[in-house]
């Protein structure tokens, strides 16, 4: 009788897990359990315990080859920026969304334990560096603001959690206009996991970048982005077990999470630009182009003494585990970088503000660790008045020839900007032109205003980042100290002429927030990104060879004459900067000629781009997917001593997953 | 090798941080949730994605372990409520329904003439609702007494007994049916 039992058994117990998927699970799980170590309190510190030993050993090593000042070219010179042309052979390039898509956010369907929204989540803390002006800067501010209310309104407690990705649309500066295209992204009953609090994610983007006809328009105009956030974000969701929201991803700064092997900067200048140029992964009929710029790096020896003051959000929404304990823990990383003569300061705000500790030599550790380990969450954020104070502290510190920076931390819930926005942005350009600058970093995911920390770092010349692991603080803080917190130039730009008589079409990938009017590259009062010592800059342009299959806009019956006749010149790269402290730009100039070569380093960064160009949902990757994206990844991973592309790859094939679902 | 370890051990030192402990549980459950999870879904694809799901949870989900029960036991109930909400979020796509339906899709060629004959399976499966279901799921597992049954979903060992029972009994109406 209950052979029909026997009969179930045996029709159904030979059945085998796919070795491949298994793998991938097992490695997708690793790096979870990694993630969620780093998000982990403070205790898991202890050195008895085999666990985080791992990640010290590596922290000492990465020390030890920090304090060499080989080492330090080789591991935190990596500015470099590159530009990427590919065109399309019979791909539809010319028709970029028309909008950007809203991709449902597949949540695990694992239920939470209750209180265990820990894990995870990288929230994108990315300062825009916009050109403009506080009249865009404050609509598109607005623009978040109401996203922000309407998602509370939406999130009652009938839905038990809805993700709100807002995308705040501007127009670049030029015209002032500005389109709010919101999305939302409701996210299935498990959302509390990973959103315990409050779905008030705000995220800063723009639609992918237009085909543009060389004929037509030729030149092409942006300021450098060297933020990493969008890549923590992007690496967060999928490690939960969902694709992250499109708007949370912009190209260039998954591009410019890797450090890519560039020519170190010899000579006066404080960078070095270079070219490559290379058959675009996923068009046959295209190139890319990638402009690189490689920032010279500052030994730990011979840099300025630092004044930090860390501004500590310690409100209630800061006591998950992976806000404040991993700030603690993050800290005590950058502390043992820090050198005697540095000073160190901490403000809280939560409530009221005030000052922890004073401002102490780095060399006082012990009484750092202490004032840091007294931090407890609490309360509500009143931020401003902590930014006032932080201020405040740091011009106490300020001596000459020395570096001021506030280093916000916080999780997102930084309420007051948005009450009178442009009144704190201005106040905080002031203090940069008083010679401090403010970095933010974000922390913990669920209410995360990318906007805000944007516009609020890009005003103080800073950089943003998103931390999310342990592994994350340190390179973040350890492995590019040097760079977040040494200018070497600001307002870097970019200008890119494309030669029309050799390139039919092309296309700027990333950089959307980015763009800048083509009369601000020579205009010294217009704000762009600032390049720190040893940062990477890289841009990718995909073009379309005059004669390609692969063009899609048909010759003019009256077109212009060929501009330059048998030139080897592909384009002509445009560069400025100032150094910091000066007012006027210095400029670099550069023809890029089809002698450009191709090399590994190249090649993954244009993986990455179609990495992020699959997750944005773009349609001119055509049949190329993840898999294919894997496989060029994989091959051109090259020498990776952290990890750090393995770990790409291994995003890449959960990307893959999910999306099939 | 660790084979002295036990899962509760490794599992404590996994929820320390133990990167080592974590990989080979990892590695010691993984195939067993597979067929788990197959038996729950009744698709290859979804046991394979609910698995990568489970797995991907689980350094979370593993502070909740207190260690009052087997690792085991501990484990199949994540899994169990896993496959309970993916099944009721997969609802309203009507995915679940198919699951059972092409279940036999992933087997092997040389089984095809056994497919038909258990035909009368995949619907059994399919009709049993969710509780039988994810009882008959874990009973099928060699070892896997119906009072580990009872422990995992959280009910008596009579109440599993009771399921099936009634398992049997639909099982066999329904193959009266087919031959009918």
């Amino acid at each position: 009788m209950s052979d029909y039992i026997e009969k179930l058994r045996a029709a159904l117990g030979e059945v085998l897990p796919d070795p491949k998927r298994k793998a991938e699970t097992l490695a997708g799980a690793m790096a979870a359990f990694d993630a969620h170590q780093g998000s982990g309190t403070s205790t898991r510190l202890n050195p008895t315990r085999r666990p985080l030993g791992w990640i010290l050993d590596g922290v000492r090593t990465m020390t030890d080859i920090l304090t060499s000042r080989g080492g330090l070219a080789a591991t935190t010179a990596l500015a470099a920026l590159a530009l990427i042309v590919i065109s399309p052979v019979g791909r539809d390039l010319r028709n970029p969304p028309a909008s950007l898509e809203v991709t449902e956010a597949e949540l695990s369907p694992t239920r939470p334990e209750p209180g265990s929204g820990d894990l995870v989540a990288a929230s994108p803390v990315a300062p825009r560096d916009r050109p403009g002006a506080s009249s865009t800067a404050q609509t598109r501010r607005l623009a978040v603001g109401e996203a922000a209310e309407e998602a509370f309104s939406v999130a009652p407690s009938t839905v038990p959690s809805a993700v709100v990705g807002a995308l705040g649309q501007n127009q670049p500066a030029m015209d002032g206009s500005r389109t709010a295209l919101r999305e939302r992204i409701a996210v299935p009953l498990d959302a509390p996991i990973l959103l315990p609090e409050r779905g008030t994610e705000a995220f800063a983007n723009e639609p992918p970048s237009a085909l543009k006809i060389t004929a037509d328009d030729p030149v092409v105009t942006f300021s450098v982005d060297v933020d990493t956030a969008s890549y923590s974000v992007v690496r967060s969701s999928l490690l939960a077990g969902f694709l992250p929201p499109v708007g949370a991803v912009r190209i260039e700064e998954m591009v410019n999470y890797f450090p890519y092997a560039y020519p170190v900067p010899e000579g006066p200048r404080p960078f070095a630009p270079s070219v490559a140029l290379l058959q675009t992964p996923w068009n046959d009929g295209t190139r890319v182009l990638q402009v690189a710029i490689q920032g010279a790096a500052s030994s730990r020896e011979n840099r300025p003494p630092l004044n930090l003051v860390f501004l500590i959000d310690t409100s209630g929404s800061m006591h998950d585990p992976n806000k404040l304990p991993l700030l603690k823990q993050s800290f005590r990383l950058m502390l043992g970088q820090l050198r005697p003569e540095d000073d160190v300061s901490i403000v809280t705000y939560a409530g009221s503000a005030g000052e922890v500790l004073a401002p102490t030599p780095a060399s006082e550790r012990a009484e750092i660790l202490s004032a840091l380990d007294r931090l407890e969450a609490g309360g509500s954020t009143a931020g401003q008045a902590g930014l006032v104070q932080a201020y405040d502290t740091a011009a106490t510190m300020a001596a000459d020839g020395e570096v001021n920076r506030v280093i916000l931390a916080t999780d997102g819930d930084f309420n007051i900007g948005l009450s009178d926005p442009a009144a704190l942005e201005a106040f905080i350009a002031r203090q940069r032109d008083a010679g401090t600058y403010l970095s933010v970093l974000g922390f913990g995911r669920g209410n995360l205003d990318d906007a805000t920390m944007q516009a609020l770092a890009q005003n103080g010349n800073g950089q943003a980042a998103y931390i999310d692991t342990l592994s994350e603080a340190q390179k973040v803080l350890v492995d590019q100290l040097s760079g977040a917190l040494f200018p070497i130039a600001n307002d870097v730009k970019i200008q890119i002429e494309f030669n029309p008589a050799r390139i039919a079409e092309y296309r700027l990938i990333g950089y959307e927030t980015r763009a800048l009017a083509q009369t601000d590259f020579n205009d010294d009062r217009i704000d762009a990104g600032d390049v720190g010592a040893g940062h990477q800059v890289t841009a990718l342009f995909e073009v379309t060879p005059v004669g390609s299959d692969a063009v899609l806009s048909d010759p003019l019956r009256y077109g212009v004459a060929d501009a330059s006749t048998e030139s080897d010149e592909l384009a002509f790269l445009r560069l400025r900067y100032k150094r910091p402290g000066e007012d006027q730009s210095e400029l670099i100039e550069m023809p890029i000629t089809d002698a450009a070569t191709t090399n590994d380093e190249a090649r993954f960064a244009a993986v990455i781009a179609g990495f992020g160009s699959l997750l944005r949902g773009v349609d001119y990757t055509g049949d190329w997917g993840f898999e294919e994206a894997i496989a060029l990844a994989t091959e051109v991973k090259g020498d990776d001593p952290y990890g750090y592309r393995a770990e790409a790859i291994t995003l890449m094939r959960l990307a893959r997953t999910l999306s099939t679902r | 090798m660790r084979m002295e370890t036990s899962d509760e051990d490794m599992a404590r030192a996994a929820q320390d941080g133990d990167r080592d402990a974590f990989a080979g549980l990892l590695a010691r459950h993984y195939d067993r949730l597979f067929v788990l999870t197959f038996r729950l879904t009744g698709s290859r694809a979804d046991a394979e994605d609910l698995t990568q799901d489970i797995c991907l949870a689980l350094p979370r989900k593993l502070s909740g372990y207190r260690g009052d029960a087997r690792f085991s036991t501990w484990l199949y109930r994540v899994a169990v409520n896993a496959a309970h909400d993916w099944r009721r979020r997969d609802a309203s796509r009507s995915k679940a329904a198919d699951g059972w339906g092409t279940w036999e899709t992933g087997r092997r060629a040389a089984e095809a003439e056994a497919a038909a004959d258990h035909a009368w399976l995949r619907t059994a499966m399919a009709a049993l609702p969710e509780d039988l279901r994810e009882t008959l799921a874990l009973t099928l597992d060699d070892g896997m007494s119906h009072s580990d049954a009872a422990e995992i979903l959280g009910v008596s060992e009579g109440t599993v007994s009771w399921r099936m029972s009634e398992v049997r009994k639909r099982l066999r109406a329904l193959a009266a049916e087919d031959a009918g």
